[in-house]
């Protein structure tokens, strides 16, 4: 690993002057893929800039029953958290499906907001990659694609996006606050991270001295949301597919509800076509599929990747199917 | 170079390291602890697994400096029933993963304890651990000799 200059950071002040101006400059949470992509050299900062001190580590009840998580609260103590778990099942569910316990502890959740693709081109420093090196083509379309994306996907890059907090976020309509010494905004979670398109390598709408503080999610639509991940092994694996879902059915008619998908696409994929199909619609099986078939209409599969789009589709109905039969808790 | 205070099984440990030294080759290069051992060095298996404050990490993918003021702990500062139980439920071939295992599985009781819950708890914790939670809860590290079996068998021992 390249050396670098090493300042931590006892506040936010301190962290963002410390990036102002610095234009290689990278701030370090848990560690868990910035150390990583350190090693491979993909990622080769001048100044890391350690923010795992800084007090951003409460989750709090916000009025009107939303919640405010600071960024720097770690997936575990996330997951865990009594609020989460009653009325964010989906999340507490979607993070302990991710990585292990080891790295959940040590994993914050503004860093995964920001986590990089697990794809094996854009590691790999031999083989062409858009996001690595901008101009230089994409291995993997024509590639080994089985880990790629089939919506949101361009010419140019087929990576996607490995959270699983991020999906259950985007099914929540959480919103990133990220502060600078230039102030303070906040932008929905479904507008900070980017489509590819001929810019693979520009993936959050996240300027270089910014700093993510927290995540807000709002009052949940209801309570009733469940996160399914299909992966090559039982545990410890990113995701083929995943679905984020909340479902509320009042007279057999669907009256609220939100759905994501995770290892589809280069971004936590918000299915608003499918959510458009199902409002108002019979709560049955026939509608599910009617609404997972119009969100997957515009996939485009690899040759070995083609199989997701149909795995996708089921799994948006299992979920929704076994949220209707039970809409347990996590 | 960068001046750390490392606090390692109890000692405190004065170093004076470059920043992108990670806590596994603190441990291991610079003060000799070579229990915990390097296996993929990317978060992908475990072997590097260490207690800090009580909580298991990889070592691998965390910088020393990082970790100045906490309390590292090694398997070789463990006394823990654990490391019987390995031995008499044959809880290891090559022992490679065994320190990893062993501090990981007692980050993980630890943890079960506390009431954290898991992809495979579908009620609020507490109550039994049974071989389904362990492979679960213990999935972050490997084994390539496919001692599961026995590493399973030692911890609910232990856990009982």
């Amino acid at each position: 690993m390249r050396t670098f200059s090493y300042v931590s950071a006892p506040d936010v002040e301190t962290a963002l002057r410390a990036v102002a101006g610095e234009p290689n400059a990278k701030f370090l949470g848990g560690g868990t893929n910035l150390v990583d992509l350190m090693r491979e050299n993909i990622e080769r900062p001048d100044v890391v800039v350690d923010i795992s001190r800084l007090p951003l580590t409460e989750v709090e009840e916000l009025p009107g029953g939303g919640v405010r998580i600071g960024a720097l609260v770690r997936n575990s103590a996330l997951a865990a958290h009594p609020l989460i778990r009653t009325r964010y099942p989906v999340l507490s569910q979607a993070i302990l499906c991710g990585a292990s316990a080891q790295l959940r502890n040590m994993a914050t959740v503004g860093g995964n907001l920001l986590q990089r693709t697990r794809c094996l081109y854009f590691y790999d420093g031999a083989s062409a990659c858009n996001k690595r090196e901008p101009g230089s083509g994409c291995a993997a379309i024509g590639g080994f694609t089985r880990n790629h994306g089939v919506l949101g996907v361009s010419e140019h890059c087929i990576a996607t996006h490995p959270s699983d907090l991020c999906v259950a976020l985007a099914a929540l309509d959480a919103e990133v606050e990220v502060e600078s010494t230039r102030g303070t905004r906040r932008l929905p979670l479904s507008e900070f991270h980017r489509l590819p398109g001929s810019t693979p390598h520009v993936e959050t709408a996240l300027a270089p001295d910014e700093l993510i503080t927290a995540v807000e999610l709002p009052a949940p639509v209801t309570e009733r949301s469940r996160y399914r991940k299909v992966r090559d092994r039982a545990s410890y694996a990113f995701a083929l597919v995943s679905v984020a879902a909340a479902l509320d059915v009042g007279d057999g008619t669907v009256t609220a509800v939100r759905l994501a998908l995770g290892g589809v696409a280069p971004k936590p994929w918000r299915a608003v076509e499918a959510e458009r199909v199902l409002l108002g619609a019979p709560a049955t099986e026939e509608a599910f599929r009617t609404a997972a078939e119009a969100e997957l209409a515009a996939a485009t599969g690899q040759d070995g990747n083609t199989f997701k789009i149909e795995l996708a589709r089921r799994t948006i109905v299992a979920t929704l199917r076994d949220l209707l039969s039970d809409g347990s808790a996590a | 170079m960068v001046e750390v205070r490392l606090r390692v099984n109890g000692t405190d440990e004065p170093l004076d390291i470059q920043p992108q030294v990670s806590l596994l080759d603190a441990l291991r290069e610079y003060l000799g602890l070579t229990g915990t051992k390097k296996g993929c060095d990317q978060g992908a298996c475990g072997a590097c697994t260490v207690l800090a404050d009580g909580e298991r990490i990889n070592s691998c993918l965390a910088l020393a400096v990082q970790y100045e003021g906490r309390e590292i702990t090694t398997i070789e500062g463990l006394d823990h029933p654990l490391q019987g139980a390995f031995v008499r439920h044959d809880g290891f071939q090559c022992g490679y993963c065994t320190s990893g295992q062993i501090c990981s599985a007692v980050g993980m009781l630890a943890e079960h304890k506390d009431g954290m819950p898991s992809a495979v708890t579908k009620q609020a914790s507490g109550g039994e651990l049974s071989a389904a939670e362990i492979r679960e809860r213990m999935s972050g590290n490997l084994c390539r000799c496919g001692a599961y079996n026995g590493i399973v068998g030692a911890i609910q021992e232990v856990a009982r």
